[in-house]
C-alpha cells in the first residue's frame, strides 16, 4: 500500500499526541503551539509537494479505496491546515485563560483538523461518517473549554443537537445503502445510474434519504432550518474556538457536500436539478434569516454567528449552481473553493481582532467598541477591512469570490437567486458598517491602549494580507481552486 | 505612447493616501503639503493628456492612452484603461476637482491624517470609474468610492452626518446591486468583460441569449441611483447637505458624473435598442426631476440644501440630453456634466465659505452681505448666474446645446413638447438662483456681520480659477466639445446621427 499518500494525516495524528506528551514535562506552553504550528506546517509542505505530483499519481485512492488523494481533498488539507495555524496564533494569548490542559486544548484542534481533512478527502459514505465523528467530538469537548456556565451549555447544546443531525445523516446514509446496496461513492452513482430515471422516482427511500443527508450536513455548514446552534454555541464558545467552527467546521461541511453530492448524485440531471432546487431553497432562507436576525444583534459574536449563516447561504448558491449544471460540466465548484478561501481569512481575521479587543476589555457587546478608531487603530483598521470583505466590497477578497461565484450562478440561468444574494449583501452591509460606525465615531470612557502580543499580530497581518491579496490578484487562488475542482470534471 | 499616463494619473492619489498615513497625524502640514503634491502631478498629467489628445476627425470613438494587461485570467479580466472623447474631459474635471478639494479642505483641522487619506483614495476610484474599460476593473471602482465616502461624511460632516452616510452607502449598494447583475449577466452573455469589445461586437450574442432590456435595466438602475435620477434622489439632498464642503464639491462635481457617464457608456452605448424603446419613458422622469427638483429647490432655506436640490434639477438636463439620443444633445449632456462639475462645484465652495466665516447656513439669517465681503458675492453671484444659465457662462453653453439637440431629435417623438417643458425649468432655476443671492447678498447691510472675514489669498485663488473655468467653456465652448465630440459621434451613429 502507498502509505506516503497517507503522510499528512499520520503527521496530523502524531503531532497531538506528541502535543499530549510534551504537555506532561513541559513548563513553557509556548512550545506546545510552536510544536503543533511546525507540524501543520510540514503537512501544508508535504500537501503542496503531492499537489505537484512529487512521486505519486493523482488522483489515488487509499485503504480499500476508503480514502481519495486528489487535487481536491489536498485543496482541504492546506485550507485546514492553514485555519489551524491561524487559530493556535490567535489563542496565544487566550489559552493563558485555561490553567490547565493547554495540551488538549492545542491536541484538540489538530485532531478535529484531522477529522476535517478526513471528511474531505473520504470517497466512502464510511470513512466520511467516522472522520464526522471524529471533527465533532473534538469539537464538542472544545466548546465547552472555558468551564463556565455559559460555554458548559453552549457545548451540551451543540453535543445534542449535533448528535440529532449525525443521526439524521446516518438515517439518510443507511437509506441510501439500502436502496443501491453500496457504500462507496461512485459505487452508489453507478447503481442510481442503472435504476434509469423511472426507477428513480419510484424509489421514495432513496430520495428521502438524500433529504435527511442534506439535513444533517445542513447542521454543520449551519444552513437555514438547521442553523438553531450557531447564536448560543458562537457566544458561548472559547472565542478562539468560535472562529474555527465558523470556517473550519463550514469548509469541511461543504467539502463533504461537493464530495458526496457530485460524485454520487450528480447523475441524472432530474436528480441533480432536485437538490439543486434544495440548495437554492435552503440558500434563500439562509440568506434572508442571517442577515435580518444579525441586523438587532448587540454581541459581536452572535453577529458574527448569523453573518455566518448568511455567508452559508452565499455558499449554497454555488451548490445550486452545480445541481443546475448540466453532469460533467464544471460549474460552481472551484468557486465554492475560492469562496471558502476567502471567506476563511476574512472570518478568522475578523475573529482574531475580536479575540484581542475582548481578551482586553472582557466584553463582547458591540457598544463596548466605541472608540476603538482611536484606542487601537490598527486591529479597527484590520476589522473594518473584514468586514468590508464580509459585505463583498471591494478591494477586498469578499467582492472577488461573490463576483466569481455568482457569475458562475449567472451561467446557469440563477439570475433570480444572484439578484437575492446581491440584495442581502445590501442588507448586510447595514449591520456590518454600525460596527464600523462604533469603532470609529463612537467616544470611549476609557482611552488606554489595547495590547497584543506578537503571535496574534502575526496571525492578524497573515489574514488581512490574504483579503487584500485575494482581492486584487485572485488568478493564482482561482487556478488552484479550479484545478482542485477538476476532479469532478471528468 | 510608452509612458503608462493613465496608470500614474489613477494611481498617484492613492499612493499619497498611503504615504499619508504614515505621517504622524501632529504633523499636519506635512500631510497637507504631500496631498497636493499628489494631487498636483495628476492634475498636470491631465492637463498634458488634454492637450496631447488626438482630436482629428479619424480619432472619433478611438480609444487613447490605452494599456491593456491580463489581470485574471479565469475571469478573463484585463487591467484595461483608456480614454476617448467622452472620459477624457471627465477624467480631467475630476483631476481637477481633487486638486481644488486639497485647497478647499486646507483649514480642515480634525484629524487631518485620516481626512485626507480618504480624500485621495476617493479621487483615485472615481478616475479609475472614467479610465476604466474592464467591466471588472468599472465596477471595483465604482464600488470603493463608497468607502471615502461613508467616513468622510460621517467624520467631517455636520448636522445628521451618519444618518446621511448610511442612508448615501445604502443607496449606492442598492443600485450596484443591480448593476453587479447586470454586469455579470453581460459577461456571461458576450463571455467578455472588455467594454469597448462589448459595444462594438457583443451585442448580437446579448439578444441571442437573454432579452437585452432586461439587462439594460439591471445596468441602468445603478446609474440611476447615481446620478440621480428622479425617483431615486432622496439621497443626494442629505449627503451634500450633510458633507464637508471639499466633499460636496467632489460629490456634485464629478461623483454624481459617474452616473450619468456610466449610462452613456454601457446603457446607451451597448442597448442601442432598449434606449430608444425606453427613451420615451426615461425622459418623462428626467422632466418629472428637472421641474420637481427646482421646485423643491424654491421652497428651502438651507444654503447648502438649496444648491443640491439644484443638482437634481440639472442632472435632469442630462437624462434629458442622453436619452436625446441625438449627436448634439449627447454632448450637450456630456458638456453639462462638466459644466456643472464646475459651476456646482464653485457653488458648494461657495457655500463652504459662507457657512464657515457667517456661522450661518440659513438663507433667512442672511443679508446685505455685498458690503462686508464683496469678493465672495461677486464670486458667488458669477456662479449663480452660471448655474442658470447666462450666456458667457459654461451653463448656457451646455443647456443650449441640450435644448437644440433634444428640440431637434428626430430618434424619440414628441421631443419638441418635451424640450419645450424642460425649458420651464430654466425659468424656476432662475428664480431659485437670483432669490438665494438676493437673499445672501444684497438688500440692507446688516450690522452683526460688521467684521466678517472675505475670502483669503487661498480662497481667492481657487474662487477665481473656477471662474475663469467657467467663463473659457462658456466663450469657446469648441475646446470641450470637439473632444467630447469625438466620443460622441459613434455613439450617435448608433442611431442614424
Amino acid at each position: 500500500m502507498n502509505l506516503h499518500l497517507f503522510v499528512p494525516e499520520i503527521t496530523m495524528a502524531v503531532v497531538a499526541v506528541l502535543v499530549i506528551l510534551l504537555d506532561l514535562f513541559v513548563r513553557q506552553k509556548a512550545v506546545l503551539r510552536g510544536v503543533s504550528i511546525i507540524g501543520l506546517l510540514v503537512v501544508i509542505g508535504y500537501s503542496l509537494a503531492m499537489w505537484k505530483g512529487m512521486d505519486c499519481e493523482l488522483p489515488a485512492f487509499i485503504f480499500n479505496n476508503m480514502l481519495a488523494v486528489d487535487n481536491f481533498s489536498l485543496f482541504f488539507k492546506i485550507l485546514l491546515a492553514g485555519i489551524a495555524i491561524l487559530v493556535i496564533l490567535a489563542s496565544a494569548d487566550y489559552a493563558s485563560k485555561f490553567t490547565r490542559f493547554q495540551g488538549e486544548y492545542y491536541a484538540l484542534i489538530l485532531l478535529s483538523a484531522l477529522g476535517m481533512m478526513l471528511m474531505a478527502a473520504a470517497s466512502d459514505l464510511i470513512s466520511l461518517y467516522i472522520s464526522l465523528e471524529l471533527a465533532s467530538i473534538s469539537l464538542y469537548v472544545l466548546v465547552s473549554f472555558l468551564k463556565d456556565r455559559k460555554s458548559t451549555e453552549a457545548s451540551l447544546k451543540y453535543l445534542l443537537l449535533g448528535a440529532i443531525a449525525s443521526a439524521v445523516l446516518l438515517y439518510g446514509m443507511a437509506l441510501v445503502f439500502g436502496v443501491t446496496g453500496q457504500t462507496q461513492l461512485s459505487a452508489i452513482a453507478g447503481s442510481i445510474q442503472a435504476m434509469g430515471l423511472g426507477g428513480l422516482v419510484d424509489s421514495p427511500a432513496l430520495l428521502i434519504g438524500i433529504v435527511l443527508m442534506i439535513a444533517g450536513l445542513g447542521f454543520k455548514i449551519a444552513a437555514v432550518p438547521f442553523q438553531m446552534w450557531v447564536p448560543d454555541v458562537y457566544e458561548g464558545a472559547p472565542t478562539p474556538i468560535t472562529a474555527y467552527l465558523s470556517v473550519a467546521s463550514k469548509a469541511a461541511g461543504f467539502a463533504f457536500i461537493l464530495r458526496i453530492f457530485y460524485s454520487s448524485f450528480g447523475m441524472p440531471d432530474w436528480l441533480s436539478q432536485n437538490w439543486g432546487m434544495i440548495f437554492a431553497v435552503l440558500a434563500v432562507f439562509s440568506m434572508f434569516i442571517g442577515n435580518i436576525v444579525a441586523i438587532p444583534q448587540t454581541n459581536i459574536k452572535r453577529m458574527l454567528g448569523y453573518s455566518s449563516i448568511a455567508q452559508a447561504g452565499y455558499l449554497m448558491v454555488g451548490l445550486a449552481t452545480l445541481g443546475f449544471a448540466s453532469a460533467g460540466a464544471i460549474a460552481g465548484q472551484s468557486t465554492i473553493l475560492f469562496f471558502l478561501a476567502s471567506y476563511t481569512v476574512t472570518n478568522l481575521g475578523a475573529f482574531i481582532v475580536v479575540i484581542a479587543i475582548s481578551n482586553k476589555i472582557n466584553s463582547d457587546n458591540i457598544d463596548d467598541y466605541a472608540g476603538m478608531g482611536k484606542r487601537t487603530p490598527l486591529l479597527a483598521l484590520a476589522l473594518t477591512l473584514c468586514l468590508i470583505s464580509l459585505i463583498g466590497m471591494p478591494p477586498a477578497s469578499g467582492f472577488m469570490a461573490k463576483f466569481y461565484l455568482f457569475s458562475a450562478a449567472v451561467q446557469q440561468d440563477l439570475i433570480w437567486l444572484v439578484v437575492i444574494a446581491v440584495i442581502n449583501s445590501v442588507i448586510s452591509a447595514y449591520y456590518y458598517l454600525r460596527v464600523v460606525k462604533v469603532m470609529w465615531f463612537g467616544e470611549s470612557a476609557v482611552e488606554d491602549k489595547i495590547p497584543s502580543t506578537a503571535a496574534p499580530r502575526i496571525a492578524l497581518i497573515l489574514t488581512c494580507l490574504g483579503v487584500l491579496l485575494l482581492g486584487i490578484i485572485p488568478g493564482l487562488l482561482m487556478r488552484l481552486a479550479e484545478e482542485a475542482g477538476k476532479i469532478f470534471g471528468g | 505612447m510608452d509612458y503608462n499616463y493613465l496608470s500614474t494619473i489613477l494611481f498617484l492619489p492613492a499612493a499619497g493616501a498611503i504615504i499619508i498615513a504614515f505621517i504622524s497625524s501632529k504633523n499636519e502640514k506635512a500631510i497637507k503639503w504631500t496631498a497636493f503634491i499628489f494631487t498636483a502631478i495628476p492634475l498636470i498629467l491631465a492637463i498634458y493628456l488634454f492637450c496631447a489628445f488626438d482630436r482629428s476627425l479619424s480619432a472619433a470613438g478611438v480609444i487613447q492612452f490605452e494599456e491593456k494587461y491580463l489581470w485574471i485570467a479565469p475571469l478573463n479580466a484585463h487591467y484595461h484603461l483608456g480614454v476617448d472623447g467622452l472620459s477624457m474631459p471627465l477624467v480631467l474635471l475630476t483631476t481637477f476637482l481633487g486638486f481644488l478639494a486639497v485647497l478647499i479642505s486646507w483649514k480642515v483641522h480634525l484629524r487631518p491624517r485620516e481626512y485626507f487619506a480618504w480624500l485621495l483614495l476617493l479621487e483615485t476610484s472615481i478616475i479609475g470609474v472614467f479610465a476604466s474599460l474592464d467591466l471588472l476593473l468599472f465596477f471595483i471602482m465604482w464600488e470603493i468610492e463608497v468607502i471615502p465616502m461613508y467616513f468622510l461624511i460621517s467624520i467631517w460632516g455636520s448636522g445628521r452626518k451618519e444618518y446621511s452616510s448610511i442612508k448615501y452607502v445604502l443607496y449606492t449598494l442598492f443600485g450596484s446591486a443591480f448593476m453587479l447583475a447586470g454586469i455579470l449577466s453581460l459577461y456571461f452573455t458576450t463571455g467578455s468583460l472588455s467594454i469597448p469589445d462589448i459595444a462594438n461586437g457583443g451585442l448580437g450574442m446579448v439578444q441571442a441569449i437573454m432579452p437585452a432590456g432586461a439587462i439594460f435595466w439591471l445596468l441602468f438602475i445603478g446609474f440611476a441611483v447615481k446620478l440621480p435620477m428622479f425617483p431615486f434622489h432622496t439621497w443626494l439632498p442629505d449627503a451634500h447637505t450633510d458633507a464637508p464642503t471639499a466633499v460636496s464639491v467632489m460629490l456634485a462635481g464629478v461623483l454624481i458624473k459617474m452616473g450619468g457617464y456610466g449610462m452613456i457608456r454601457l446603457c446607451v452605448t451597448m442597448f442601442p435598442g432598449p434606449a430608444q424603446d425606453y427613451a420615451q419613458l426615461l425622459i418623462i422622469l428626467a422632466l418629472i426631476g428637472i421641474l420637481y427638483g427646482a421646485a423643491v429647490t424654491l421652497m428651502q432655506t438651507d444654503i447648502k440644501r438649496m444648491i443640491a436640490y439644484s443638482s437634481i434639477s440639472h442632472m435632469g438636463y442630462v437624462l434629458l440630453g442622453i436619452f436625446a439620443l441625438g449627436q448634439v444633445s449627447l454632448t450637450g449632456a456630456a458638456l453639462q456634466m462638466f459644466s456643472h462639475g464646475i459651476i456646482t462645484g464653485l457653488l458648494f465652495a461657495m457655500a463652504g465659505l459662507v457657512i464657515h466665516n457667517i456661522e450661518t447656513r440659513d438663507l433667512r439669517q442672511l443679508g446685505g452681505l455685498a458690503r462686508q465681503v464683496p469678493t465672495m458675492a461677486v464670486v458667488f453671484s458669477v456662479a449663480g448666474l452660471a448655474s442658470l444659465g447666462l450666456p458667457l457662462t459654461s451653463g448656457f453653453a451646455a443647456e443650449f446645446l441640450i435644448f437644440l439637440g433634444s428640440f431637434n431629435s428626430a430618434v424619440v417623438n414628441n421631443m419638441q413638447i418635451y424640450t419645450l417643458i424642460a425649458v420651464v425649468g430654466v425659468v424656476l432655476t432662475a428664480g431659485y438662483i437670483l432669490w438665494m443671492i438676493q437673499q445672501a447678498f444684497y438688500g440692507p447691510p446688516r450690522d452683526e456681520f460688521n467684521g466678517v472675514k472675505d475670502a483669503d489669498g487661498l480662497e481667492k485663488f481657487y474662487m477665481y480659477v473656477l471662474v475663469a473655468v467657467i467663463m473659457l467653456v462658456g466663450v469657446y465652448p469648441a475646446v470641450l466639445t470637439d473632444v467630447f465630440k469625438l466620443g460622441i459621434s459613434p455613439i450617435a451613429r448608433l442611431f442614424g446621427g
